[in-house]
């Protein structure tokens, strides 16, 4: 190999939270003027291994050296300093604070013991023009959408002197056009000597950008390879440890004969949420996939039935009788049930015990004035957490103790406990390992046999395409095709979705 | 307009109405003389609720200016009157062990993550405990430099009277503007307030910033209590009971977010000020009892608050529920 | 935390006389029962302010509740319409509806509960001396007295209304899942929002009883000196109830809350005055002792200082064995 001293090197690093091994003797270098990615399973130890190198945790064991000088960041701002910028998954920039003021917090030029606003308002106008971003710096972060927050933060993370940049997950909100100019500036930045971290789940975009790979599995490093010279199954497999299990092909589900009638009609519904013209309609025992890239309206859908938000026009009918929920407990009592997105902010309540937030939404649904007893509270309990297999010692634990997808499990049993007739998923994979992943989904295919009806939002479409007997394909929040039955697969939903408009 | 500026000019519009109001039901309202003494008589609440400004920018609160200000106002006047210090002496003293109060204070809330409402709350027992120990009566001050200062000040046209205490509220004010918006500081505070979180991640010196807004903000209190103790030649120590929140009171109606991250210094300039006209109007009035001044007080905080929460929904934040 | 509270508790107790307890007249003297007298009007507003905390709020307003029932009942018991059932009514009434306007900012408006319940403590005095009419009013009427100096049981009656108060709230709240619902709000509002509790409902109504209790709170204190202070009643007693529920142990962003620990707070916070008044050291040191107490107590409660505690602890084990 090359005589070059690695920008950045980790070695041997050791990092363990309450008896857990997150990293196990990880080594890393990152060269100059490469682009490196960071790939791995959730749970691989990739965000903890990030979090060493930027200071935000101190490691256990090991060296890290940038240009073969050990340093020992404390904080963020140690890194930073060093020469370490980081850019993460979600946006951590100030919303309060103007878009200008953010891209030069910490680093505002002075004159006199006064900030110079008209300079930073000209470099941060001459920064962004670089992103092809031509926006008022002077207005409210707040004030745009979080795909221009995200290249915003970008924009911060590549300013300046430095030599080893981290993103983490930076395309996640981006549509291709922004992807496309991000990339070109990394390539332009690579030009210049910078060592890039590259951390994402697209495979695509990895095969597309990078020179080399390193591959995190259980907190230990399975290796690195030239990315060109890694076959994607061979990768695959080092990423889960074993060969790839493909899922098993298309059986979608069928709703039992003689059930014709709709259950749920949605007749050319617009909401506040943004979405309009919406119309399709499900059978008890449907499985109706909601497919399209992220802001297309999934979501937005499944907020409006879960009456979460409201209805400006159209109808949606229940059974044939009109249905206007105006909040979650209203659909609720309709026999509807919605496992939301994000599970930190909307599904786990912590630090309530496993136990309490497996019985929460019975418990809602039968009123305050009438607990479940004792002894029905522990069967639920141990059947629930049986059933799904979830991994929990004591069910008296605080939730936020269990991992992304234990956590998922118990907010899915959760709802599973009140018997909906509609069971709305959003994004249930999502953040999972591969492991909880297959049997989540082999819980939606039995389901379905069982019959109960289930819309299932999803950025996954292989996984959609594997159960749903309907798709419904989404594009800026409007819907553009529906899918049915045999004419389902991958190939068709993809080329829905990319089709002109 | 931006929309963050519109609380602001919401207050400054309210003042204009109340001034413009006041002066049709009483001649000599809006008089220059009028006004420039609402500011002498209510500077050390300025002073106090500008430090109030920056701890609840930052999402914070501070519940223990009232007592430093008393604790402030009987040290100084014990050690002029009855150890025979000169004020040139105590005045620094004072503001140093004001300043440091506020540092241990900010120190327990950062390090020990500890609410800042609580500490506050014992903070204002301590320093109400000390400025009890220190004397339990009202210590009056007869000292050539205070008389001088008091006597200090300038003619203005219309009969208005430029006093000490008035200068000291702008000089401290500009200081205020400088420090919000011409130093890195200030931006660090808005940030606290914005996201403690994403600040922190972004480099911005969590701790520091925190410990110097408390200091910051005790220090200002002591210095209204040397204000307050030039203005009543005395020192003692039930004074200042429930300044925090007139302070906190000014700070709203001046149009900053109690939640942090949104706010400016101007505002609550023209929120003591907009109290103040509130209280010159009832004294005016004459047949209305100064409880109504509470009740009115009371009642501009709920209208603000009503509408920072409708602004909010436009400054981007997200419903729960 | 319960073997912290309990420790202070018994430091405080070792005061000898202070467990005298002796009848008289068919009820129970001693400084005990003096300590439980003293805490109950705290008490009251302790445990309103328990549930009030735990859904992630707090109410500032219910020292000028306080004020507000007072006045309301002396003007009452000032009128022809003195009966006992109407006079109490209409102290209660005025609770509620405090409690319901607190409540409706909070749950309705989405108003900060800070800022929200400031708006009454800072108005609600200047209500009562309204009512008052700027006085402060007296009245005579010894069945409404009873309520503040009266016995019942043997115990004096603002003891016993407190205890009721406190059995009948935590009956409902761990024998019903009402308990659940306020702590899964104080956890995550949103979460609880979406598994279908009715949020705003159960903030509003933490708020309606929180007032409910200032109220009973009122009556106990007018009842005791027969007369209503707009100024001075329950002073500052908003501030040693949110104490109170901070030393037991409750987070002051919500989540888990009890209400027998709290109610342990209350008695920590009134023994140490009484404890200081009984050593003779002077009451001007009082408030000194108070801020050191609290601060001690948050210290403990914060895991960092502990850890730093326990650091400090063994390295001077392992200096005292290097020296061995």
């Amino acid at each position: 190999m090359s005589e070059r001293q690695p920008v950045l090197q980790l070695k041997g690093i050791c990092k363990r939270f309450k008896g857990v091994n997150a990293l196990n003797n990880v080594d890393l270098e990152l060269e100059a003027g490469e682009i490196h990615a960071l790939l791995g399973e959730n749970g691989a130890g990739k965000s903890t291994l990030i979090k060493v190198m930027t200071g935000a945790y101190s490691k256990d064991a090991g060296r890290l050296e940038l240009n073969g000088i050990a340093i020992s960041p404390q904080k963020p701002f140690d890194a930073q300093m060093a020469g370490i910028s980081t850019v993460y998954q979600e946006v951590n920039l100030l919303p309060n604070l103007s878009v200008a003021h953010n891209l030069y917090l910490g680093r505002e030029p002075r004159r006199f013991g006064c900030i110079q606003w008209k300079k930073i308002r000209n470099d941060a106008q001459n920064l962004l023009r670089r992103f092809e971003l031509d926006i008022d710096v002077e207005a409210l972060l707040s004030s745009y959408s979080i795909a221009i927050q995200q290249l915003i933060a970008i924009a911060r993370g590549v300013d300046g002197s430095a030599k080893v940049l981290i993103l983490d997950e930076p395309t996640a909100s981006l549509d291709a056009r922004e992807v496309a100019t991000l990339f070109r500036i990394l390539r332009g930045l690579k030009e210049s000597g910078v060592a890039i971290l590259f951390v994402t789940h697209f495979l695509d975009q990895v095969y597309e950008l990078t020179d080399r790979i390193t591959v995190l599995r259980n907190g230990e490093r399975v290796g690195t390879f030239a990315t060109r010279d890694l076959p994607r199954n061979e990768l695959i497999a080092h990423m889960l440890g074993k060969e790839l299990q493909s899922i098993e092909q298309t059986h979608p589900c069928r709703p039992p004969e003689g059930t014709a009638d709709a259950l749920l009609q949605m007749t050319d519904v617009s909401a506040d949420n943004g979405v309009s013209g919406i119309r399709f309609h499900a059978r008890r025992g449907d499985a109706i996939g909601l497919a399209g890239l992220l802001g297309s309206g999934r979501s937005e859908i499944c907020s409006i039935l879960f009456g979460l938000d409201g209805v400006t026009s159209g109808e949606i009918k229940l059974v044939g009788k009109p249905f206007r929920p105006a909040s979650p407990s209203d659909a609720i009592a309709r026999g509807f049930a919605l496992c939301p997105e994000d599970r930190k902010i909307e599904g786990i309540a912590d630090p309530l015990s496993v136990r309490e937030n497996l019985i929460l939404a019975l418990q809602a649904q039968r009123g305050w004035w009438r607990p479940i007893r004792f002894a029905e509270e522990k069967e639920l309990v141990a059947n629930a957490i049986a059933g799904l297999k979830i991994v929990c010692s004591d069910a008296e634990k605080p939730i936020g103790e269990l991992s992304g997808g234990n956590q998922q499990k118990v907010i899915l049993a959760r709802w599973l406990m009140t018997k909906p007739q509609i069971l709305i998923l959003d994004e249930p994979t999502r953040g999972i390992d591969i492991g909880a992943h297959a049997e989540i989904l082999q819980l939606i295919r039995k389901l379905c046999a069982d019959g109960m009806t289930l819309i299932v939002a999803s950025s996954e479409i292989e996984e959609l395409v594997a159960f749903s007997n309907r798709i419904l394909v989404m594009r800026d929040k409007k819907l553009l095709c529906t899918i049915e039955g045999d004419a389902i697969s991958e190939n068709a939903v993809v080329s829905a979705i990319a089709r002109p408009a | 307009m931006n929309p963050r500026y519109l609380p602001v000019t919401v207050t400054g519009i309210l003042f204009l109405v109340l001034l413009v109001a006041g002066s049709v039901q009483f001649p000599g309202f809006a008089s220059p003389r009028v006004m420039l003494n609402l500011l002498t008589d209510n500077a050390f609440l300025a002073i106090t609720a500008l430090g109030m400004t920056f701890v609840i920018l930052s999402g914070g609160i501070d519940l223990s200016v009232g007592s430093v200000l008393a604790f402030s106002s009987v040290l100084c006047a014990a050690l002029v009157e009855n150890f025979g210090w000169h004020p040139f002496q105590a005045i620094p003293l004072v503001l140093v062990l004001g300043a440091a109060f506020g540092a241990i204070m900010g120190t327990l809330i950062h390090v020990y993550k500890l609410q800042p409402f609580i500490v506050t709350l014992a903070g204002m027992f301590f320093a109400r405990g000390l400025a009890t120990i220190i004397s339990e009566q009202s210590v009056p001050i007869e000292h050539t430099f205070f008389d001088a200062v008091n006597d200090f000040g300038f003619s203005l046209p219309g009969g208005a009277w430029l006093s000490s205490a008035a200068i000291l509220l702008f000089v401290m004010f500009s200081f205020g503007l400088w420090l919000a918006h011409f130093t890195r500081l200030g931006g660090y505070i808005y940030a606290l307030g914005g996201s403690a979180h994403s600040a922190a991640l972004l480099g911005v010196p969590v701790g520091l910033t925190t410990i110097s807004i408390y200091t910051l903000s005790s220090a200002l209190a002591a210095l209204s209590g040397v204000v307050y103790s030039f203005y009543t030649a005395s020192g003692y120590a039930l004074t200042g009971i429930g300044l925090e929140l007139d302070a906190i009171a000014a700070v709203v109606i001046g149009g900053t977010l109690i939640s942090g991250g949104y706010g400016y210094v101007l505002g609550t300039l023209l929120g003591v000020m907009t109290m103040g006209l509130i209280q010159t109007w009832i004294s005016f009035h004459g047949s209305l009892n100064s409880w109504w001044t509470k009740i009115f007080i009371g009642g501009l905080v709920l209208i603000f608050i009503i509408f920072q929460r409708w602004i909010s929904f436009g400054l981007g934040k997200r419903k729960t529920s | 935390m319960l073997a912290l509270a309990l420790i202070l508790l018994a430091n405080l107790f070792l005061s000898p006389e202070f467990f005298h307890l002796e009848i008289k007249d068919g009820r129970l003297y001693g400084s005990l029962i003096d300590v439980l007298n003293r805490s109950a009007p705290c008490a009251l507003l302790a445990i309103g302010m328990s549930l009030v905390i735990a859904t992630g709020g707090i109410d500032l307003s219910v020292g000028a509740i306080i004020a507000i029932t007072g006045a309301v009942c002396a003007n009452l018991l000032n009128s022809p319409f003195d009966a006992l059932t109407i006079v109490i009514l209409a102290g209660l009434f005025a609770g509620l509806v405090a409690g319901a306007a607190n409540g409706s900012l909070v749950s309705i408006f989405g108003i900060q509960p800070i800022v929200a319940t400031l708006v009454l403590m800072v108005a609600g005095r200047g209500i009562a001396q309204l009512i008052n009419g700027g006085q402060i009013v007296t009245f005579q009427n010894d069945a409404f007295a009873s309520i503040g100096v009266g016995s019942l049981l043997g115990l004096p009656s603002p003891v016993v209304m407190f205890l009721l108060v406190f059995l009948l709230a935590q009956f409902i709240m761990r024998f019903t899942a009402l308990g659940l619902f306020i702590e899964a709000v104080g956890c995550n509002p949103t979460a609880s929002y979406y598994s279908g509790l009715k949020v705003r409902t159960i903030k509003f109504a933490v708020y309606c009883f929180s007032g409910i209790c200032a109220a009973i709170a009122g009556m106990v204190i007018t009842a005791d000196i027969q007369g209503a202070d707009a100024n001075n009643a329950g002073l500052w007693l908003e501030l040693d109830a949110i104490l109170a529920v901070v030393i037991g142990g409750a987070a002051l962003t919500g989540g888990r809350f009890s209400l027998p620990l709290t109610l342990i707070g209350v008695l920590i916070i009134q023994a140490m005055t009484t404890t200081i008044i009984m050593s003779g050291i002077a009451p001007k040191y009082n408030l000194l002792i108070k801020s050191l107490v609290i601060i001690t107590v948050l210290l403990l409660q914060s895991s960092i200082f502990r850890m730093q505690f326990s650091r400090l602890i063994a390295r001077q084990k392992m200096a005292a064995g290097d020296r061995a």
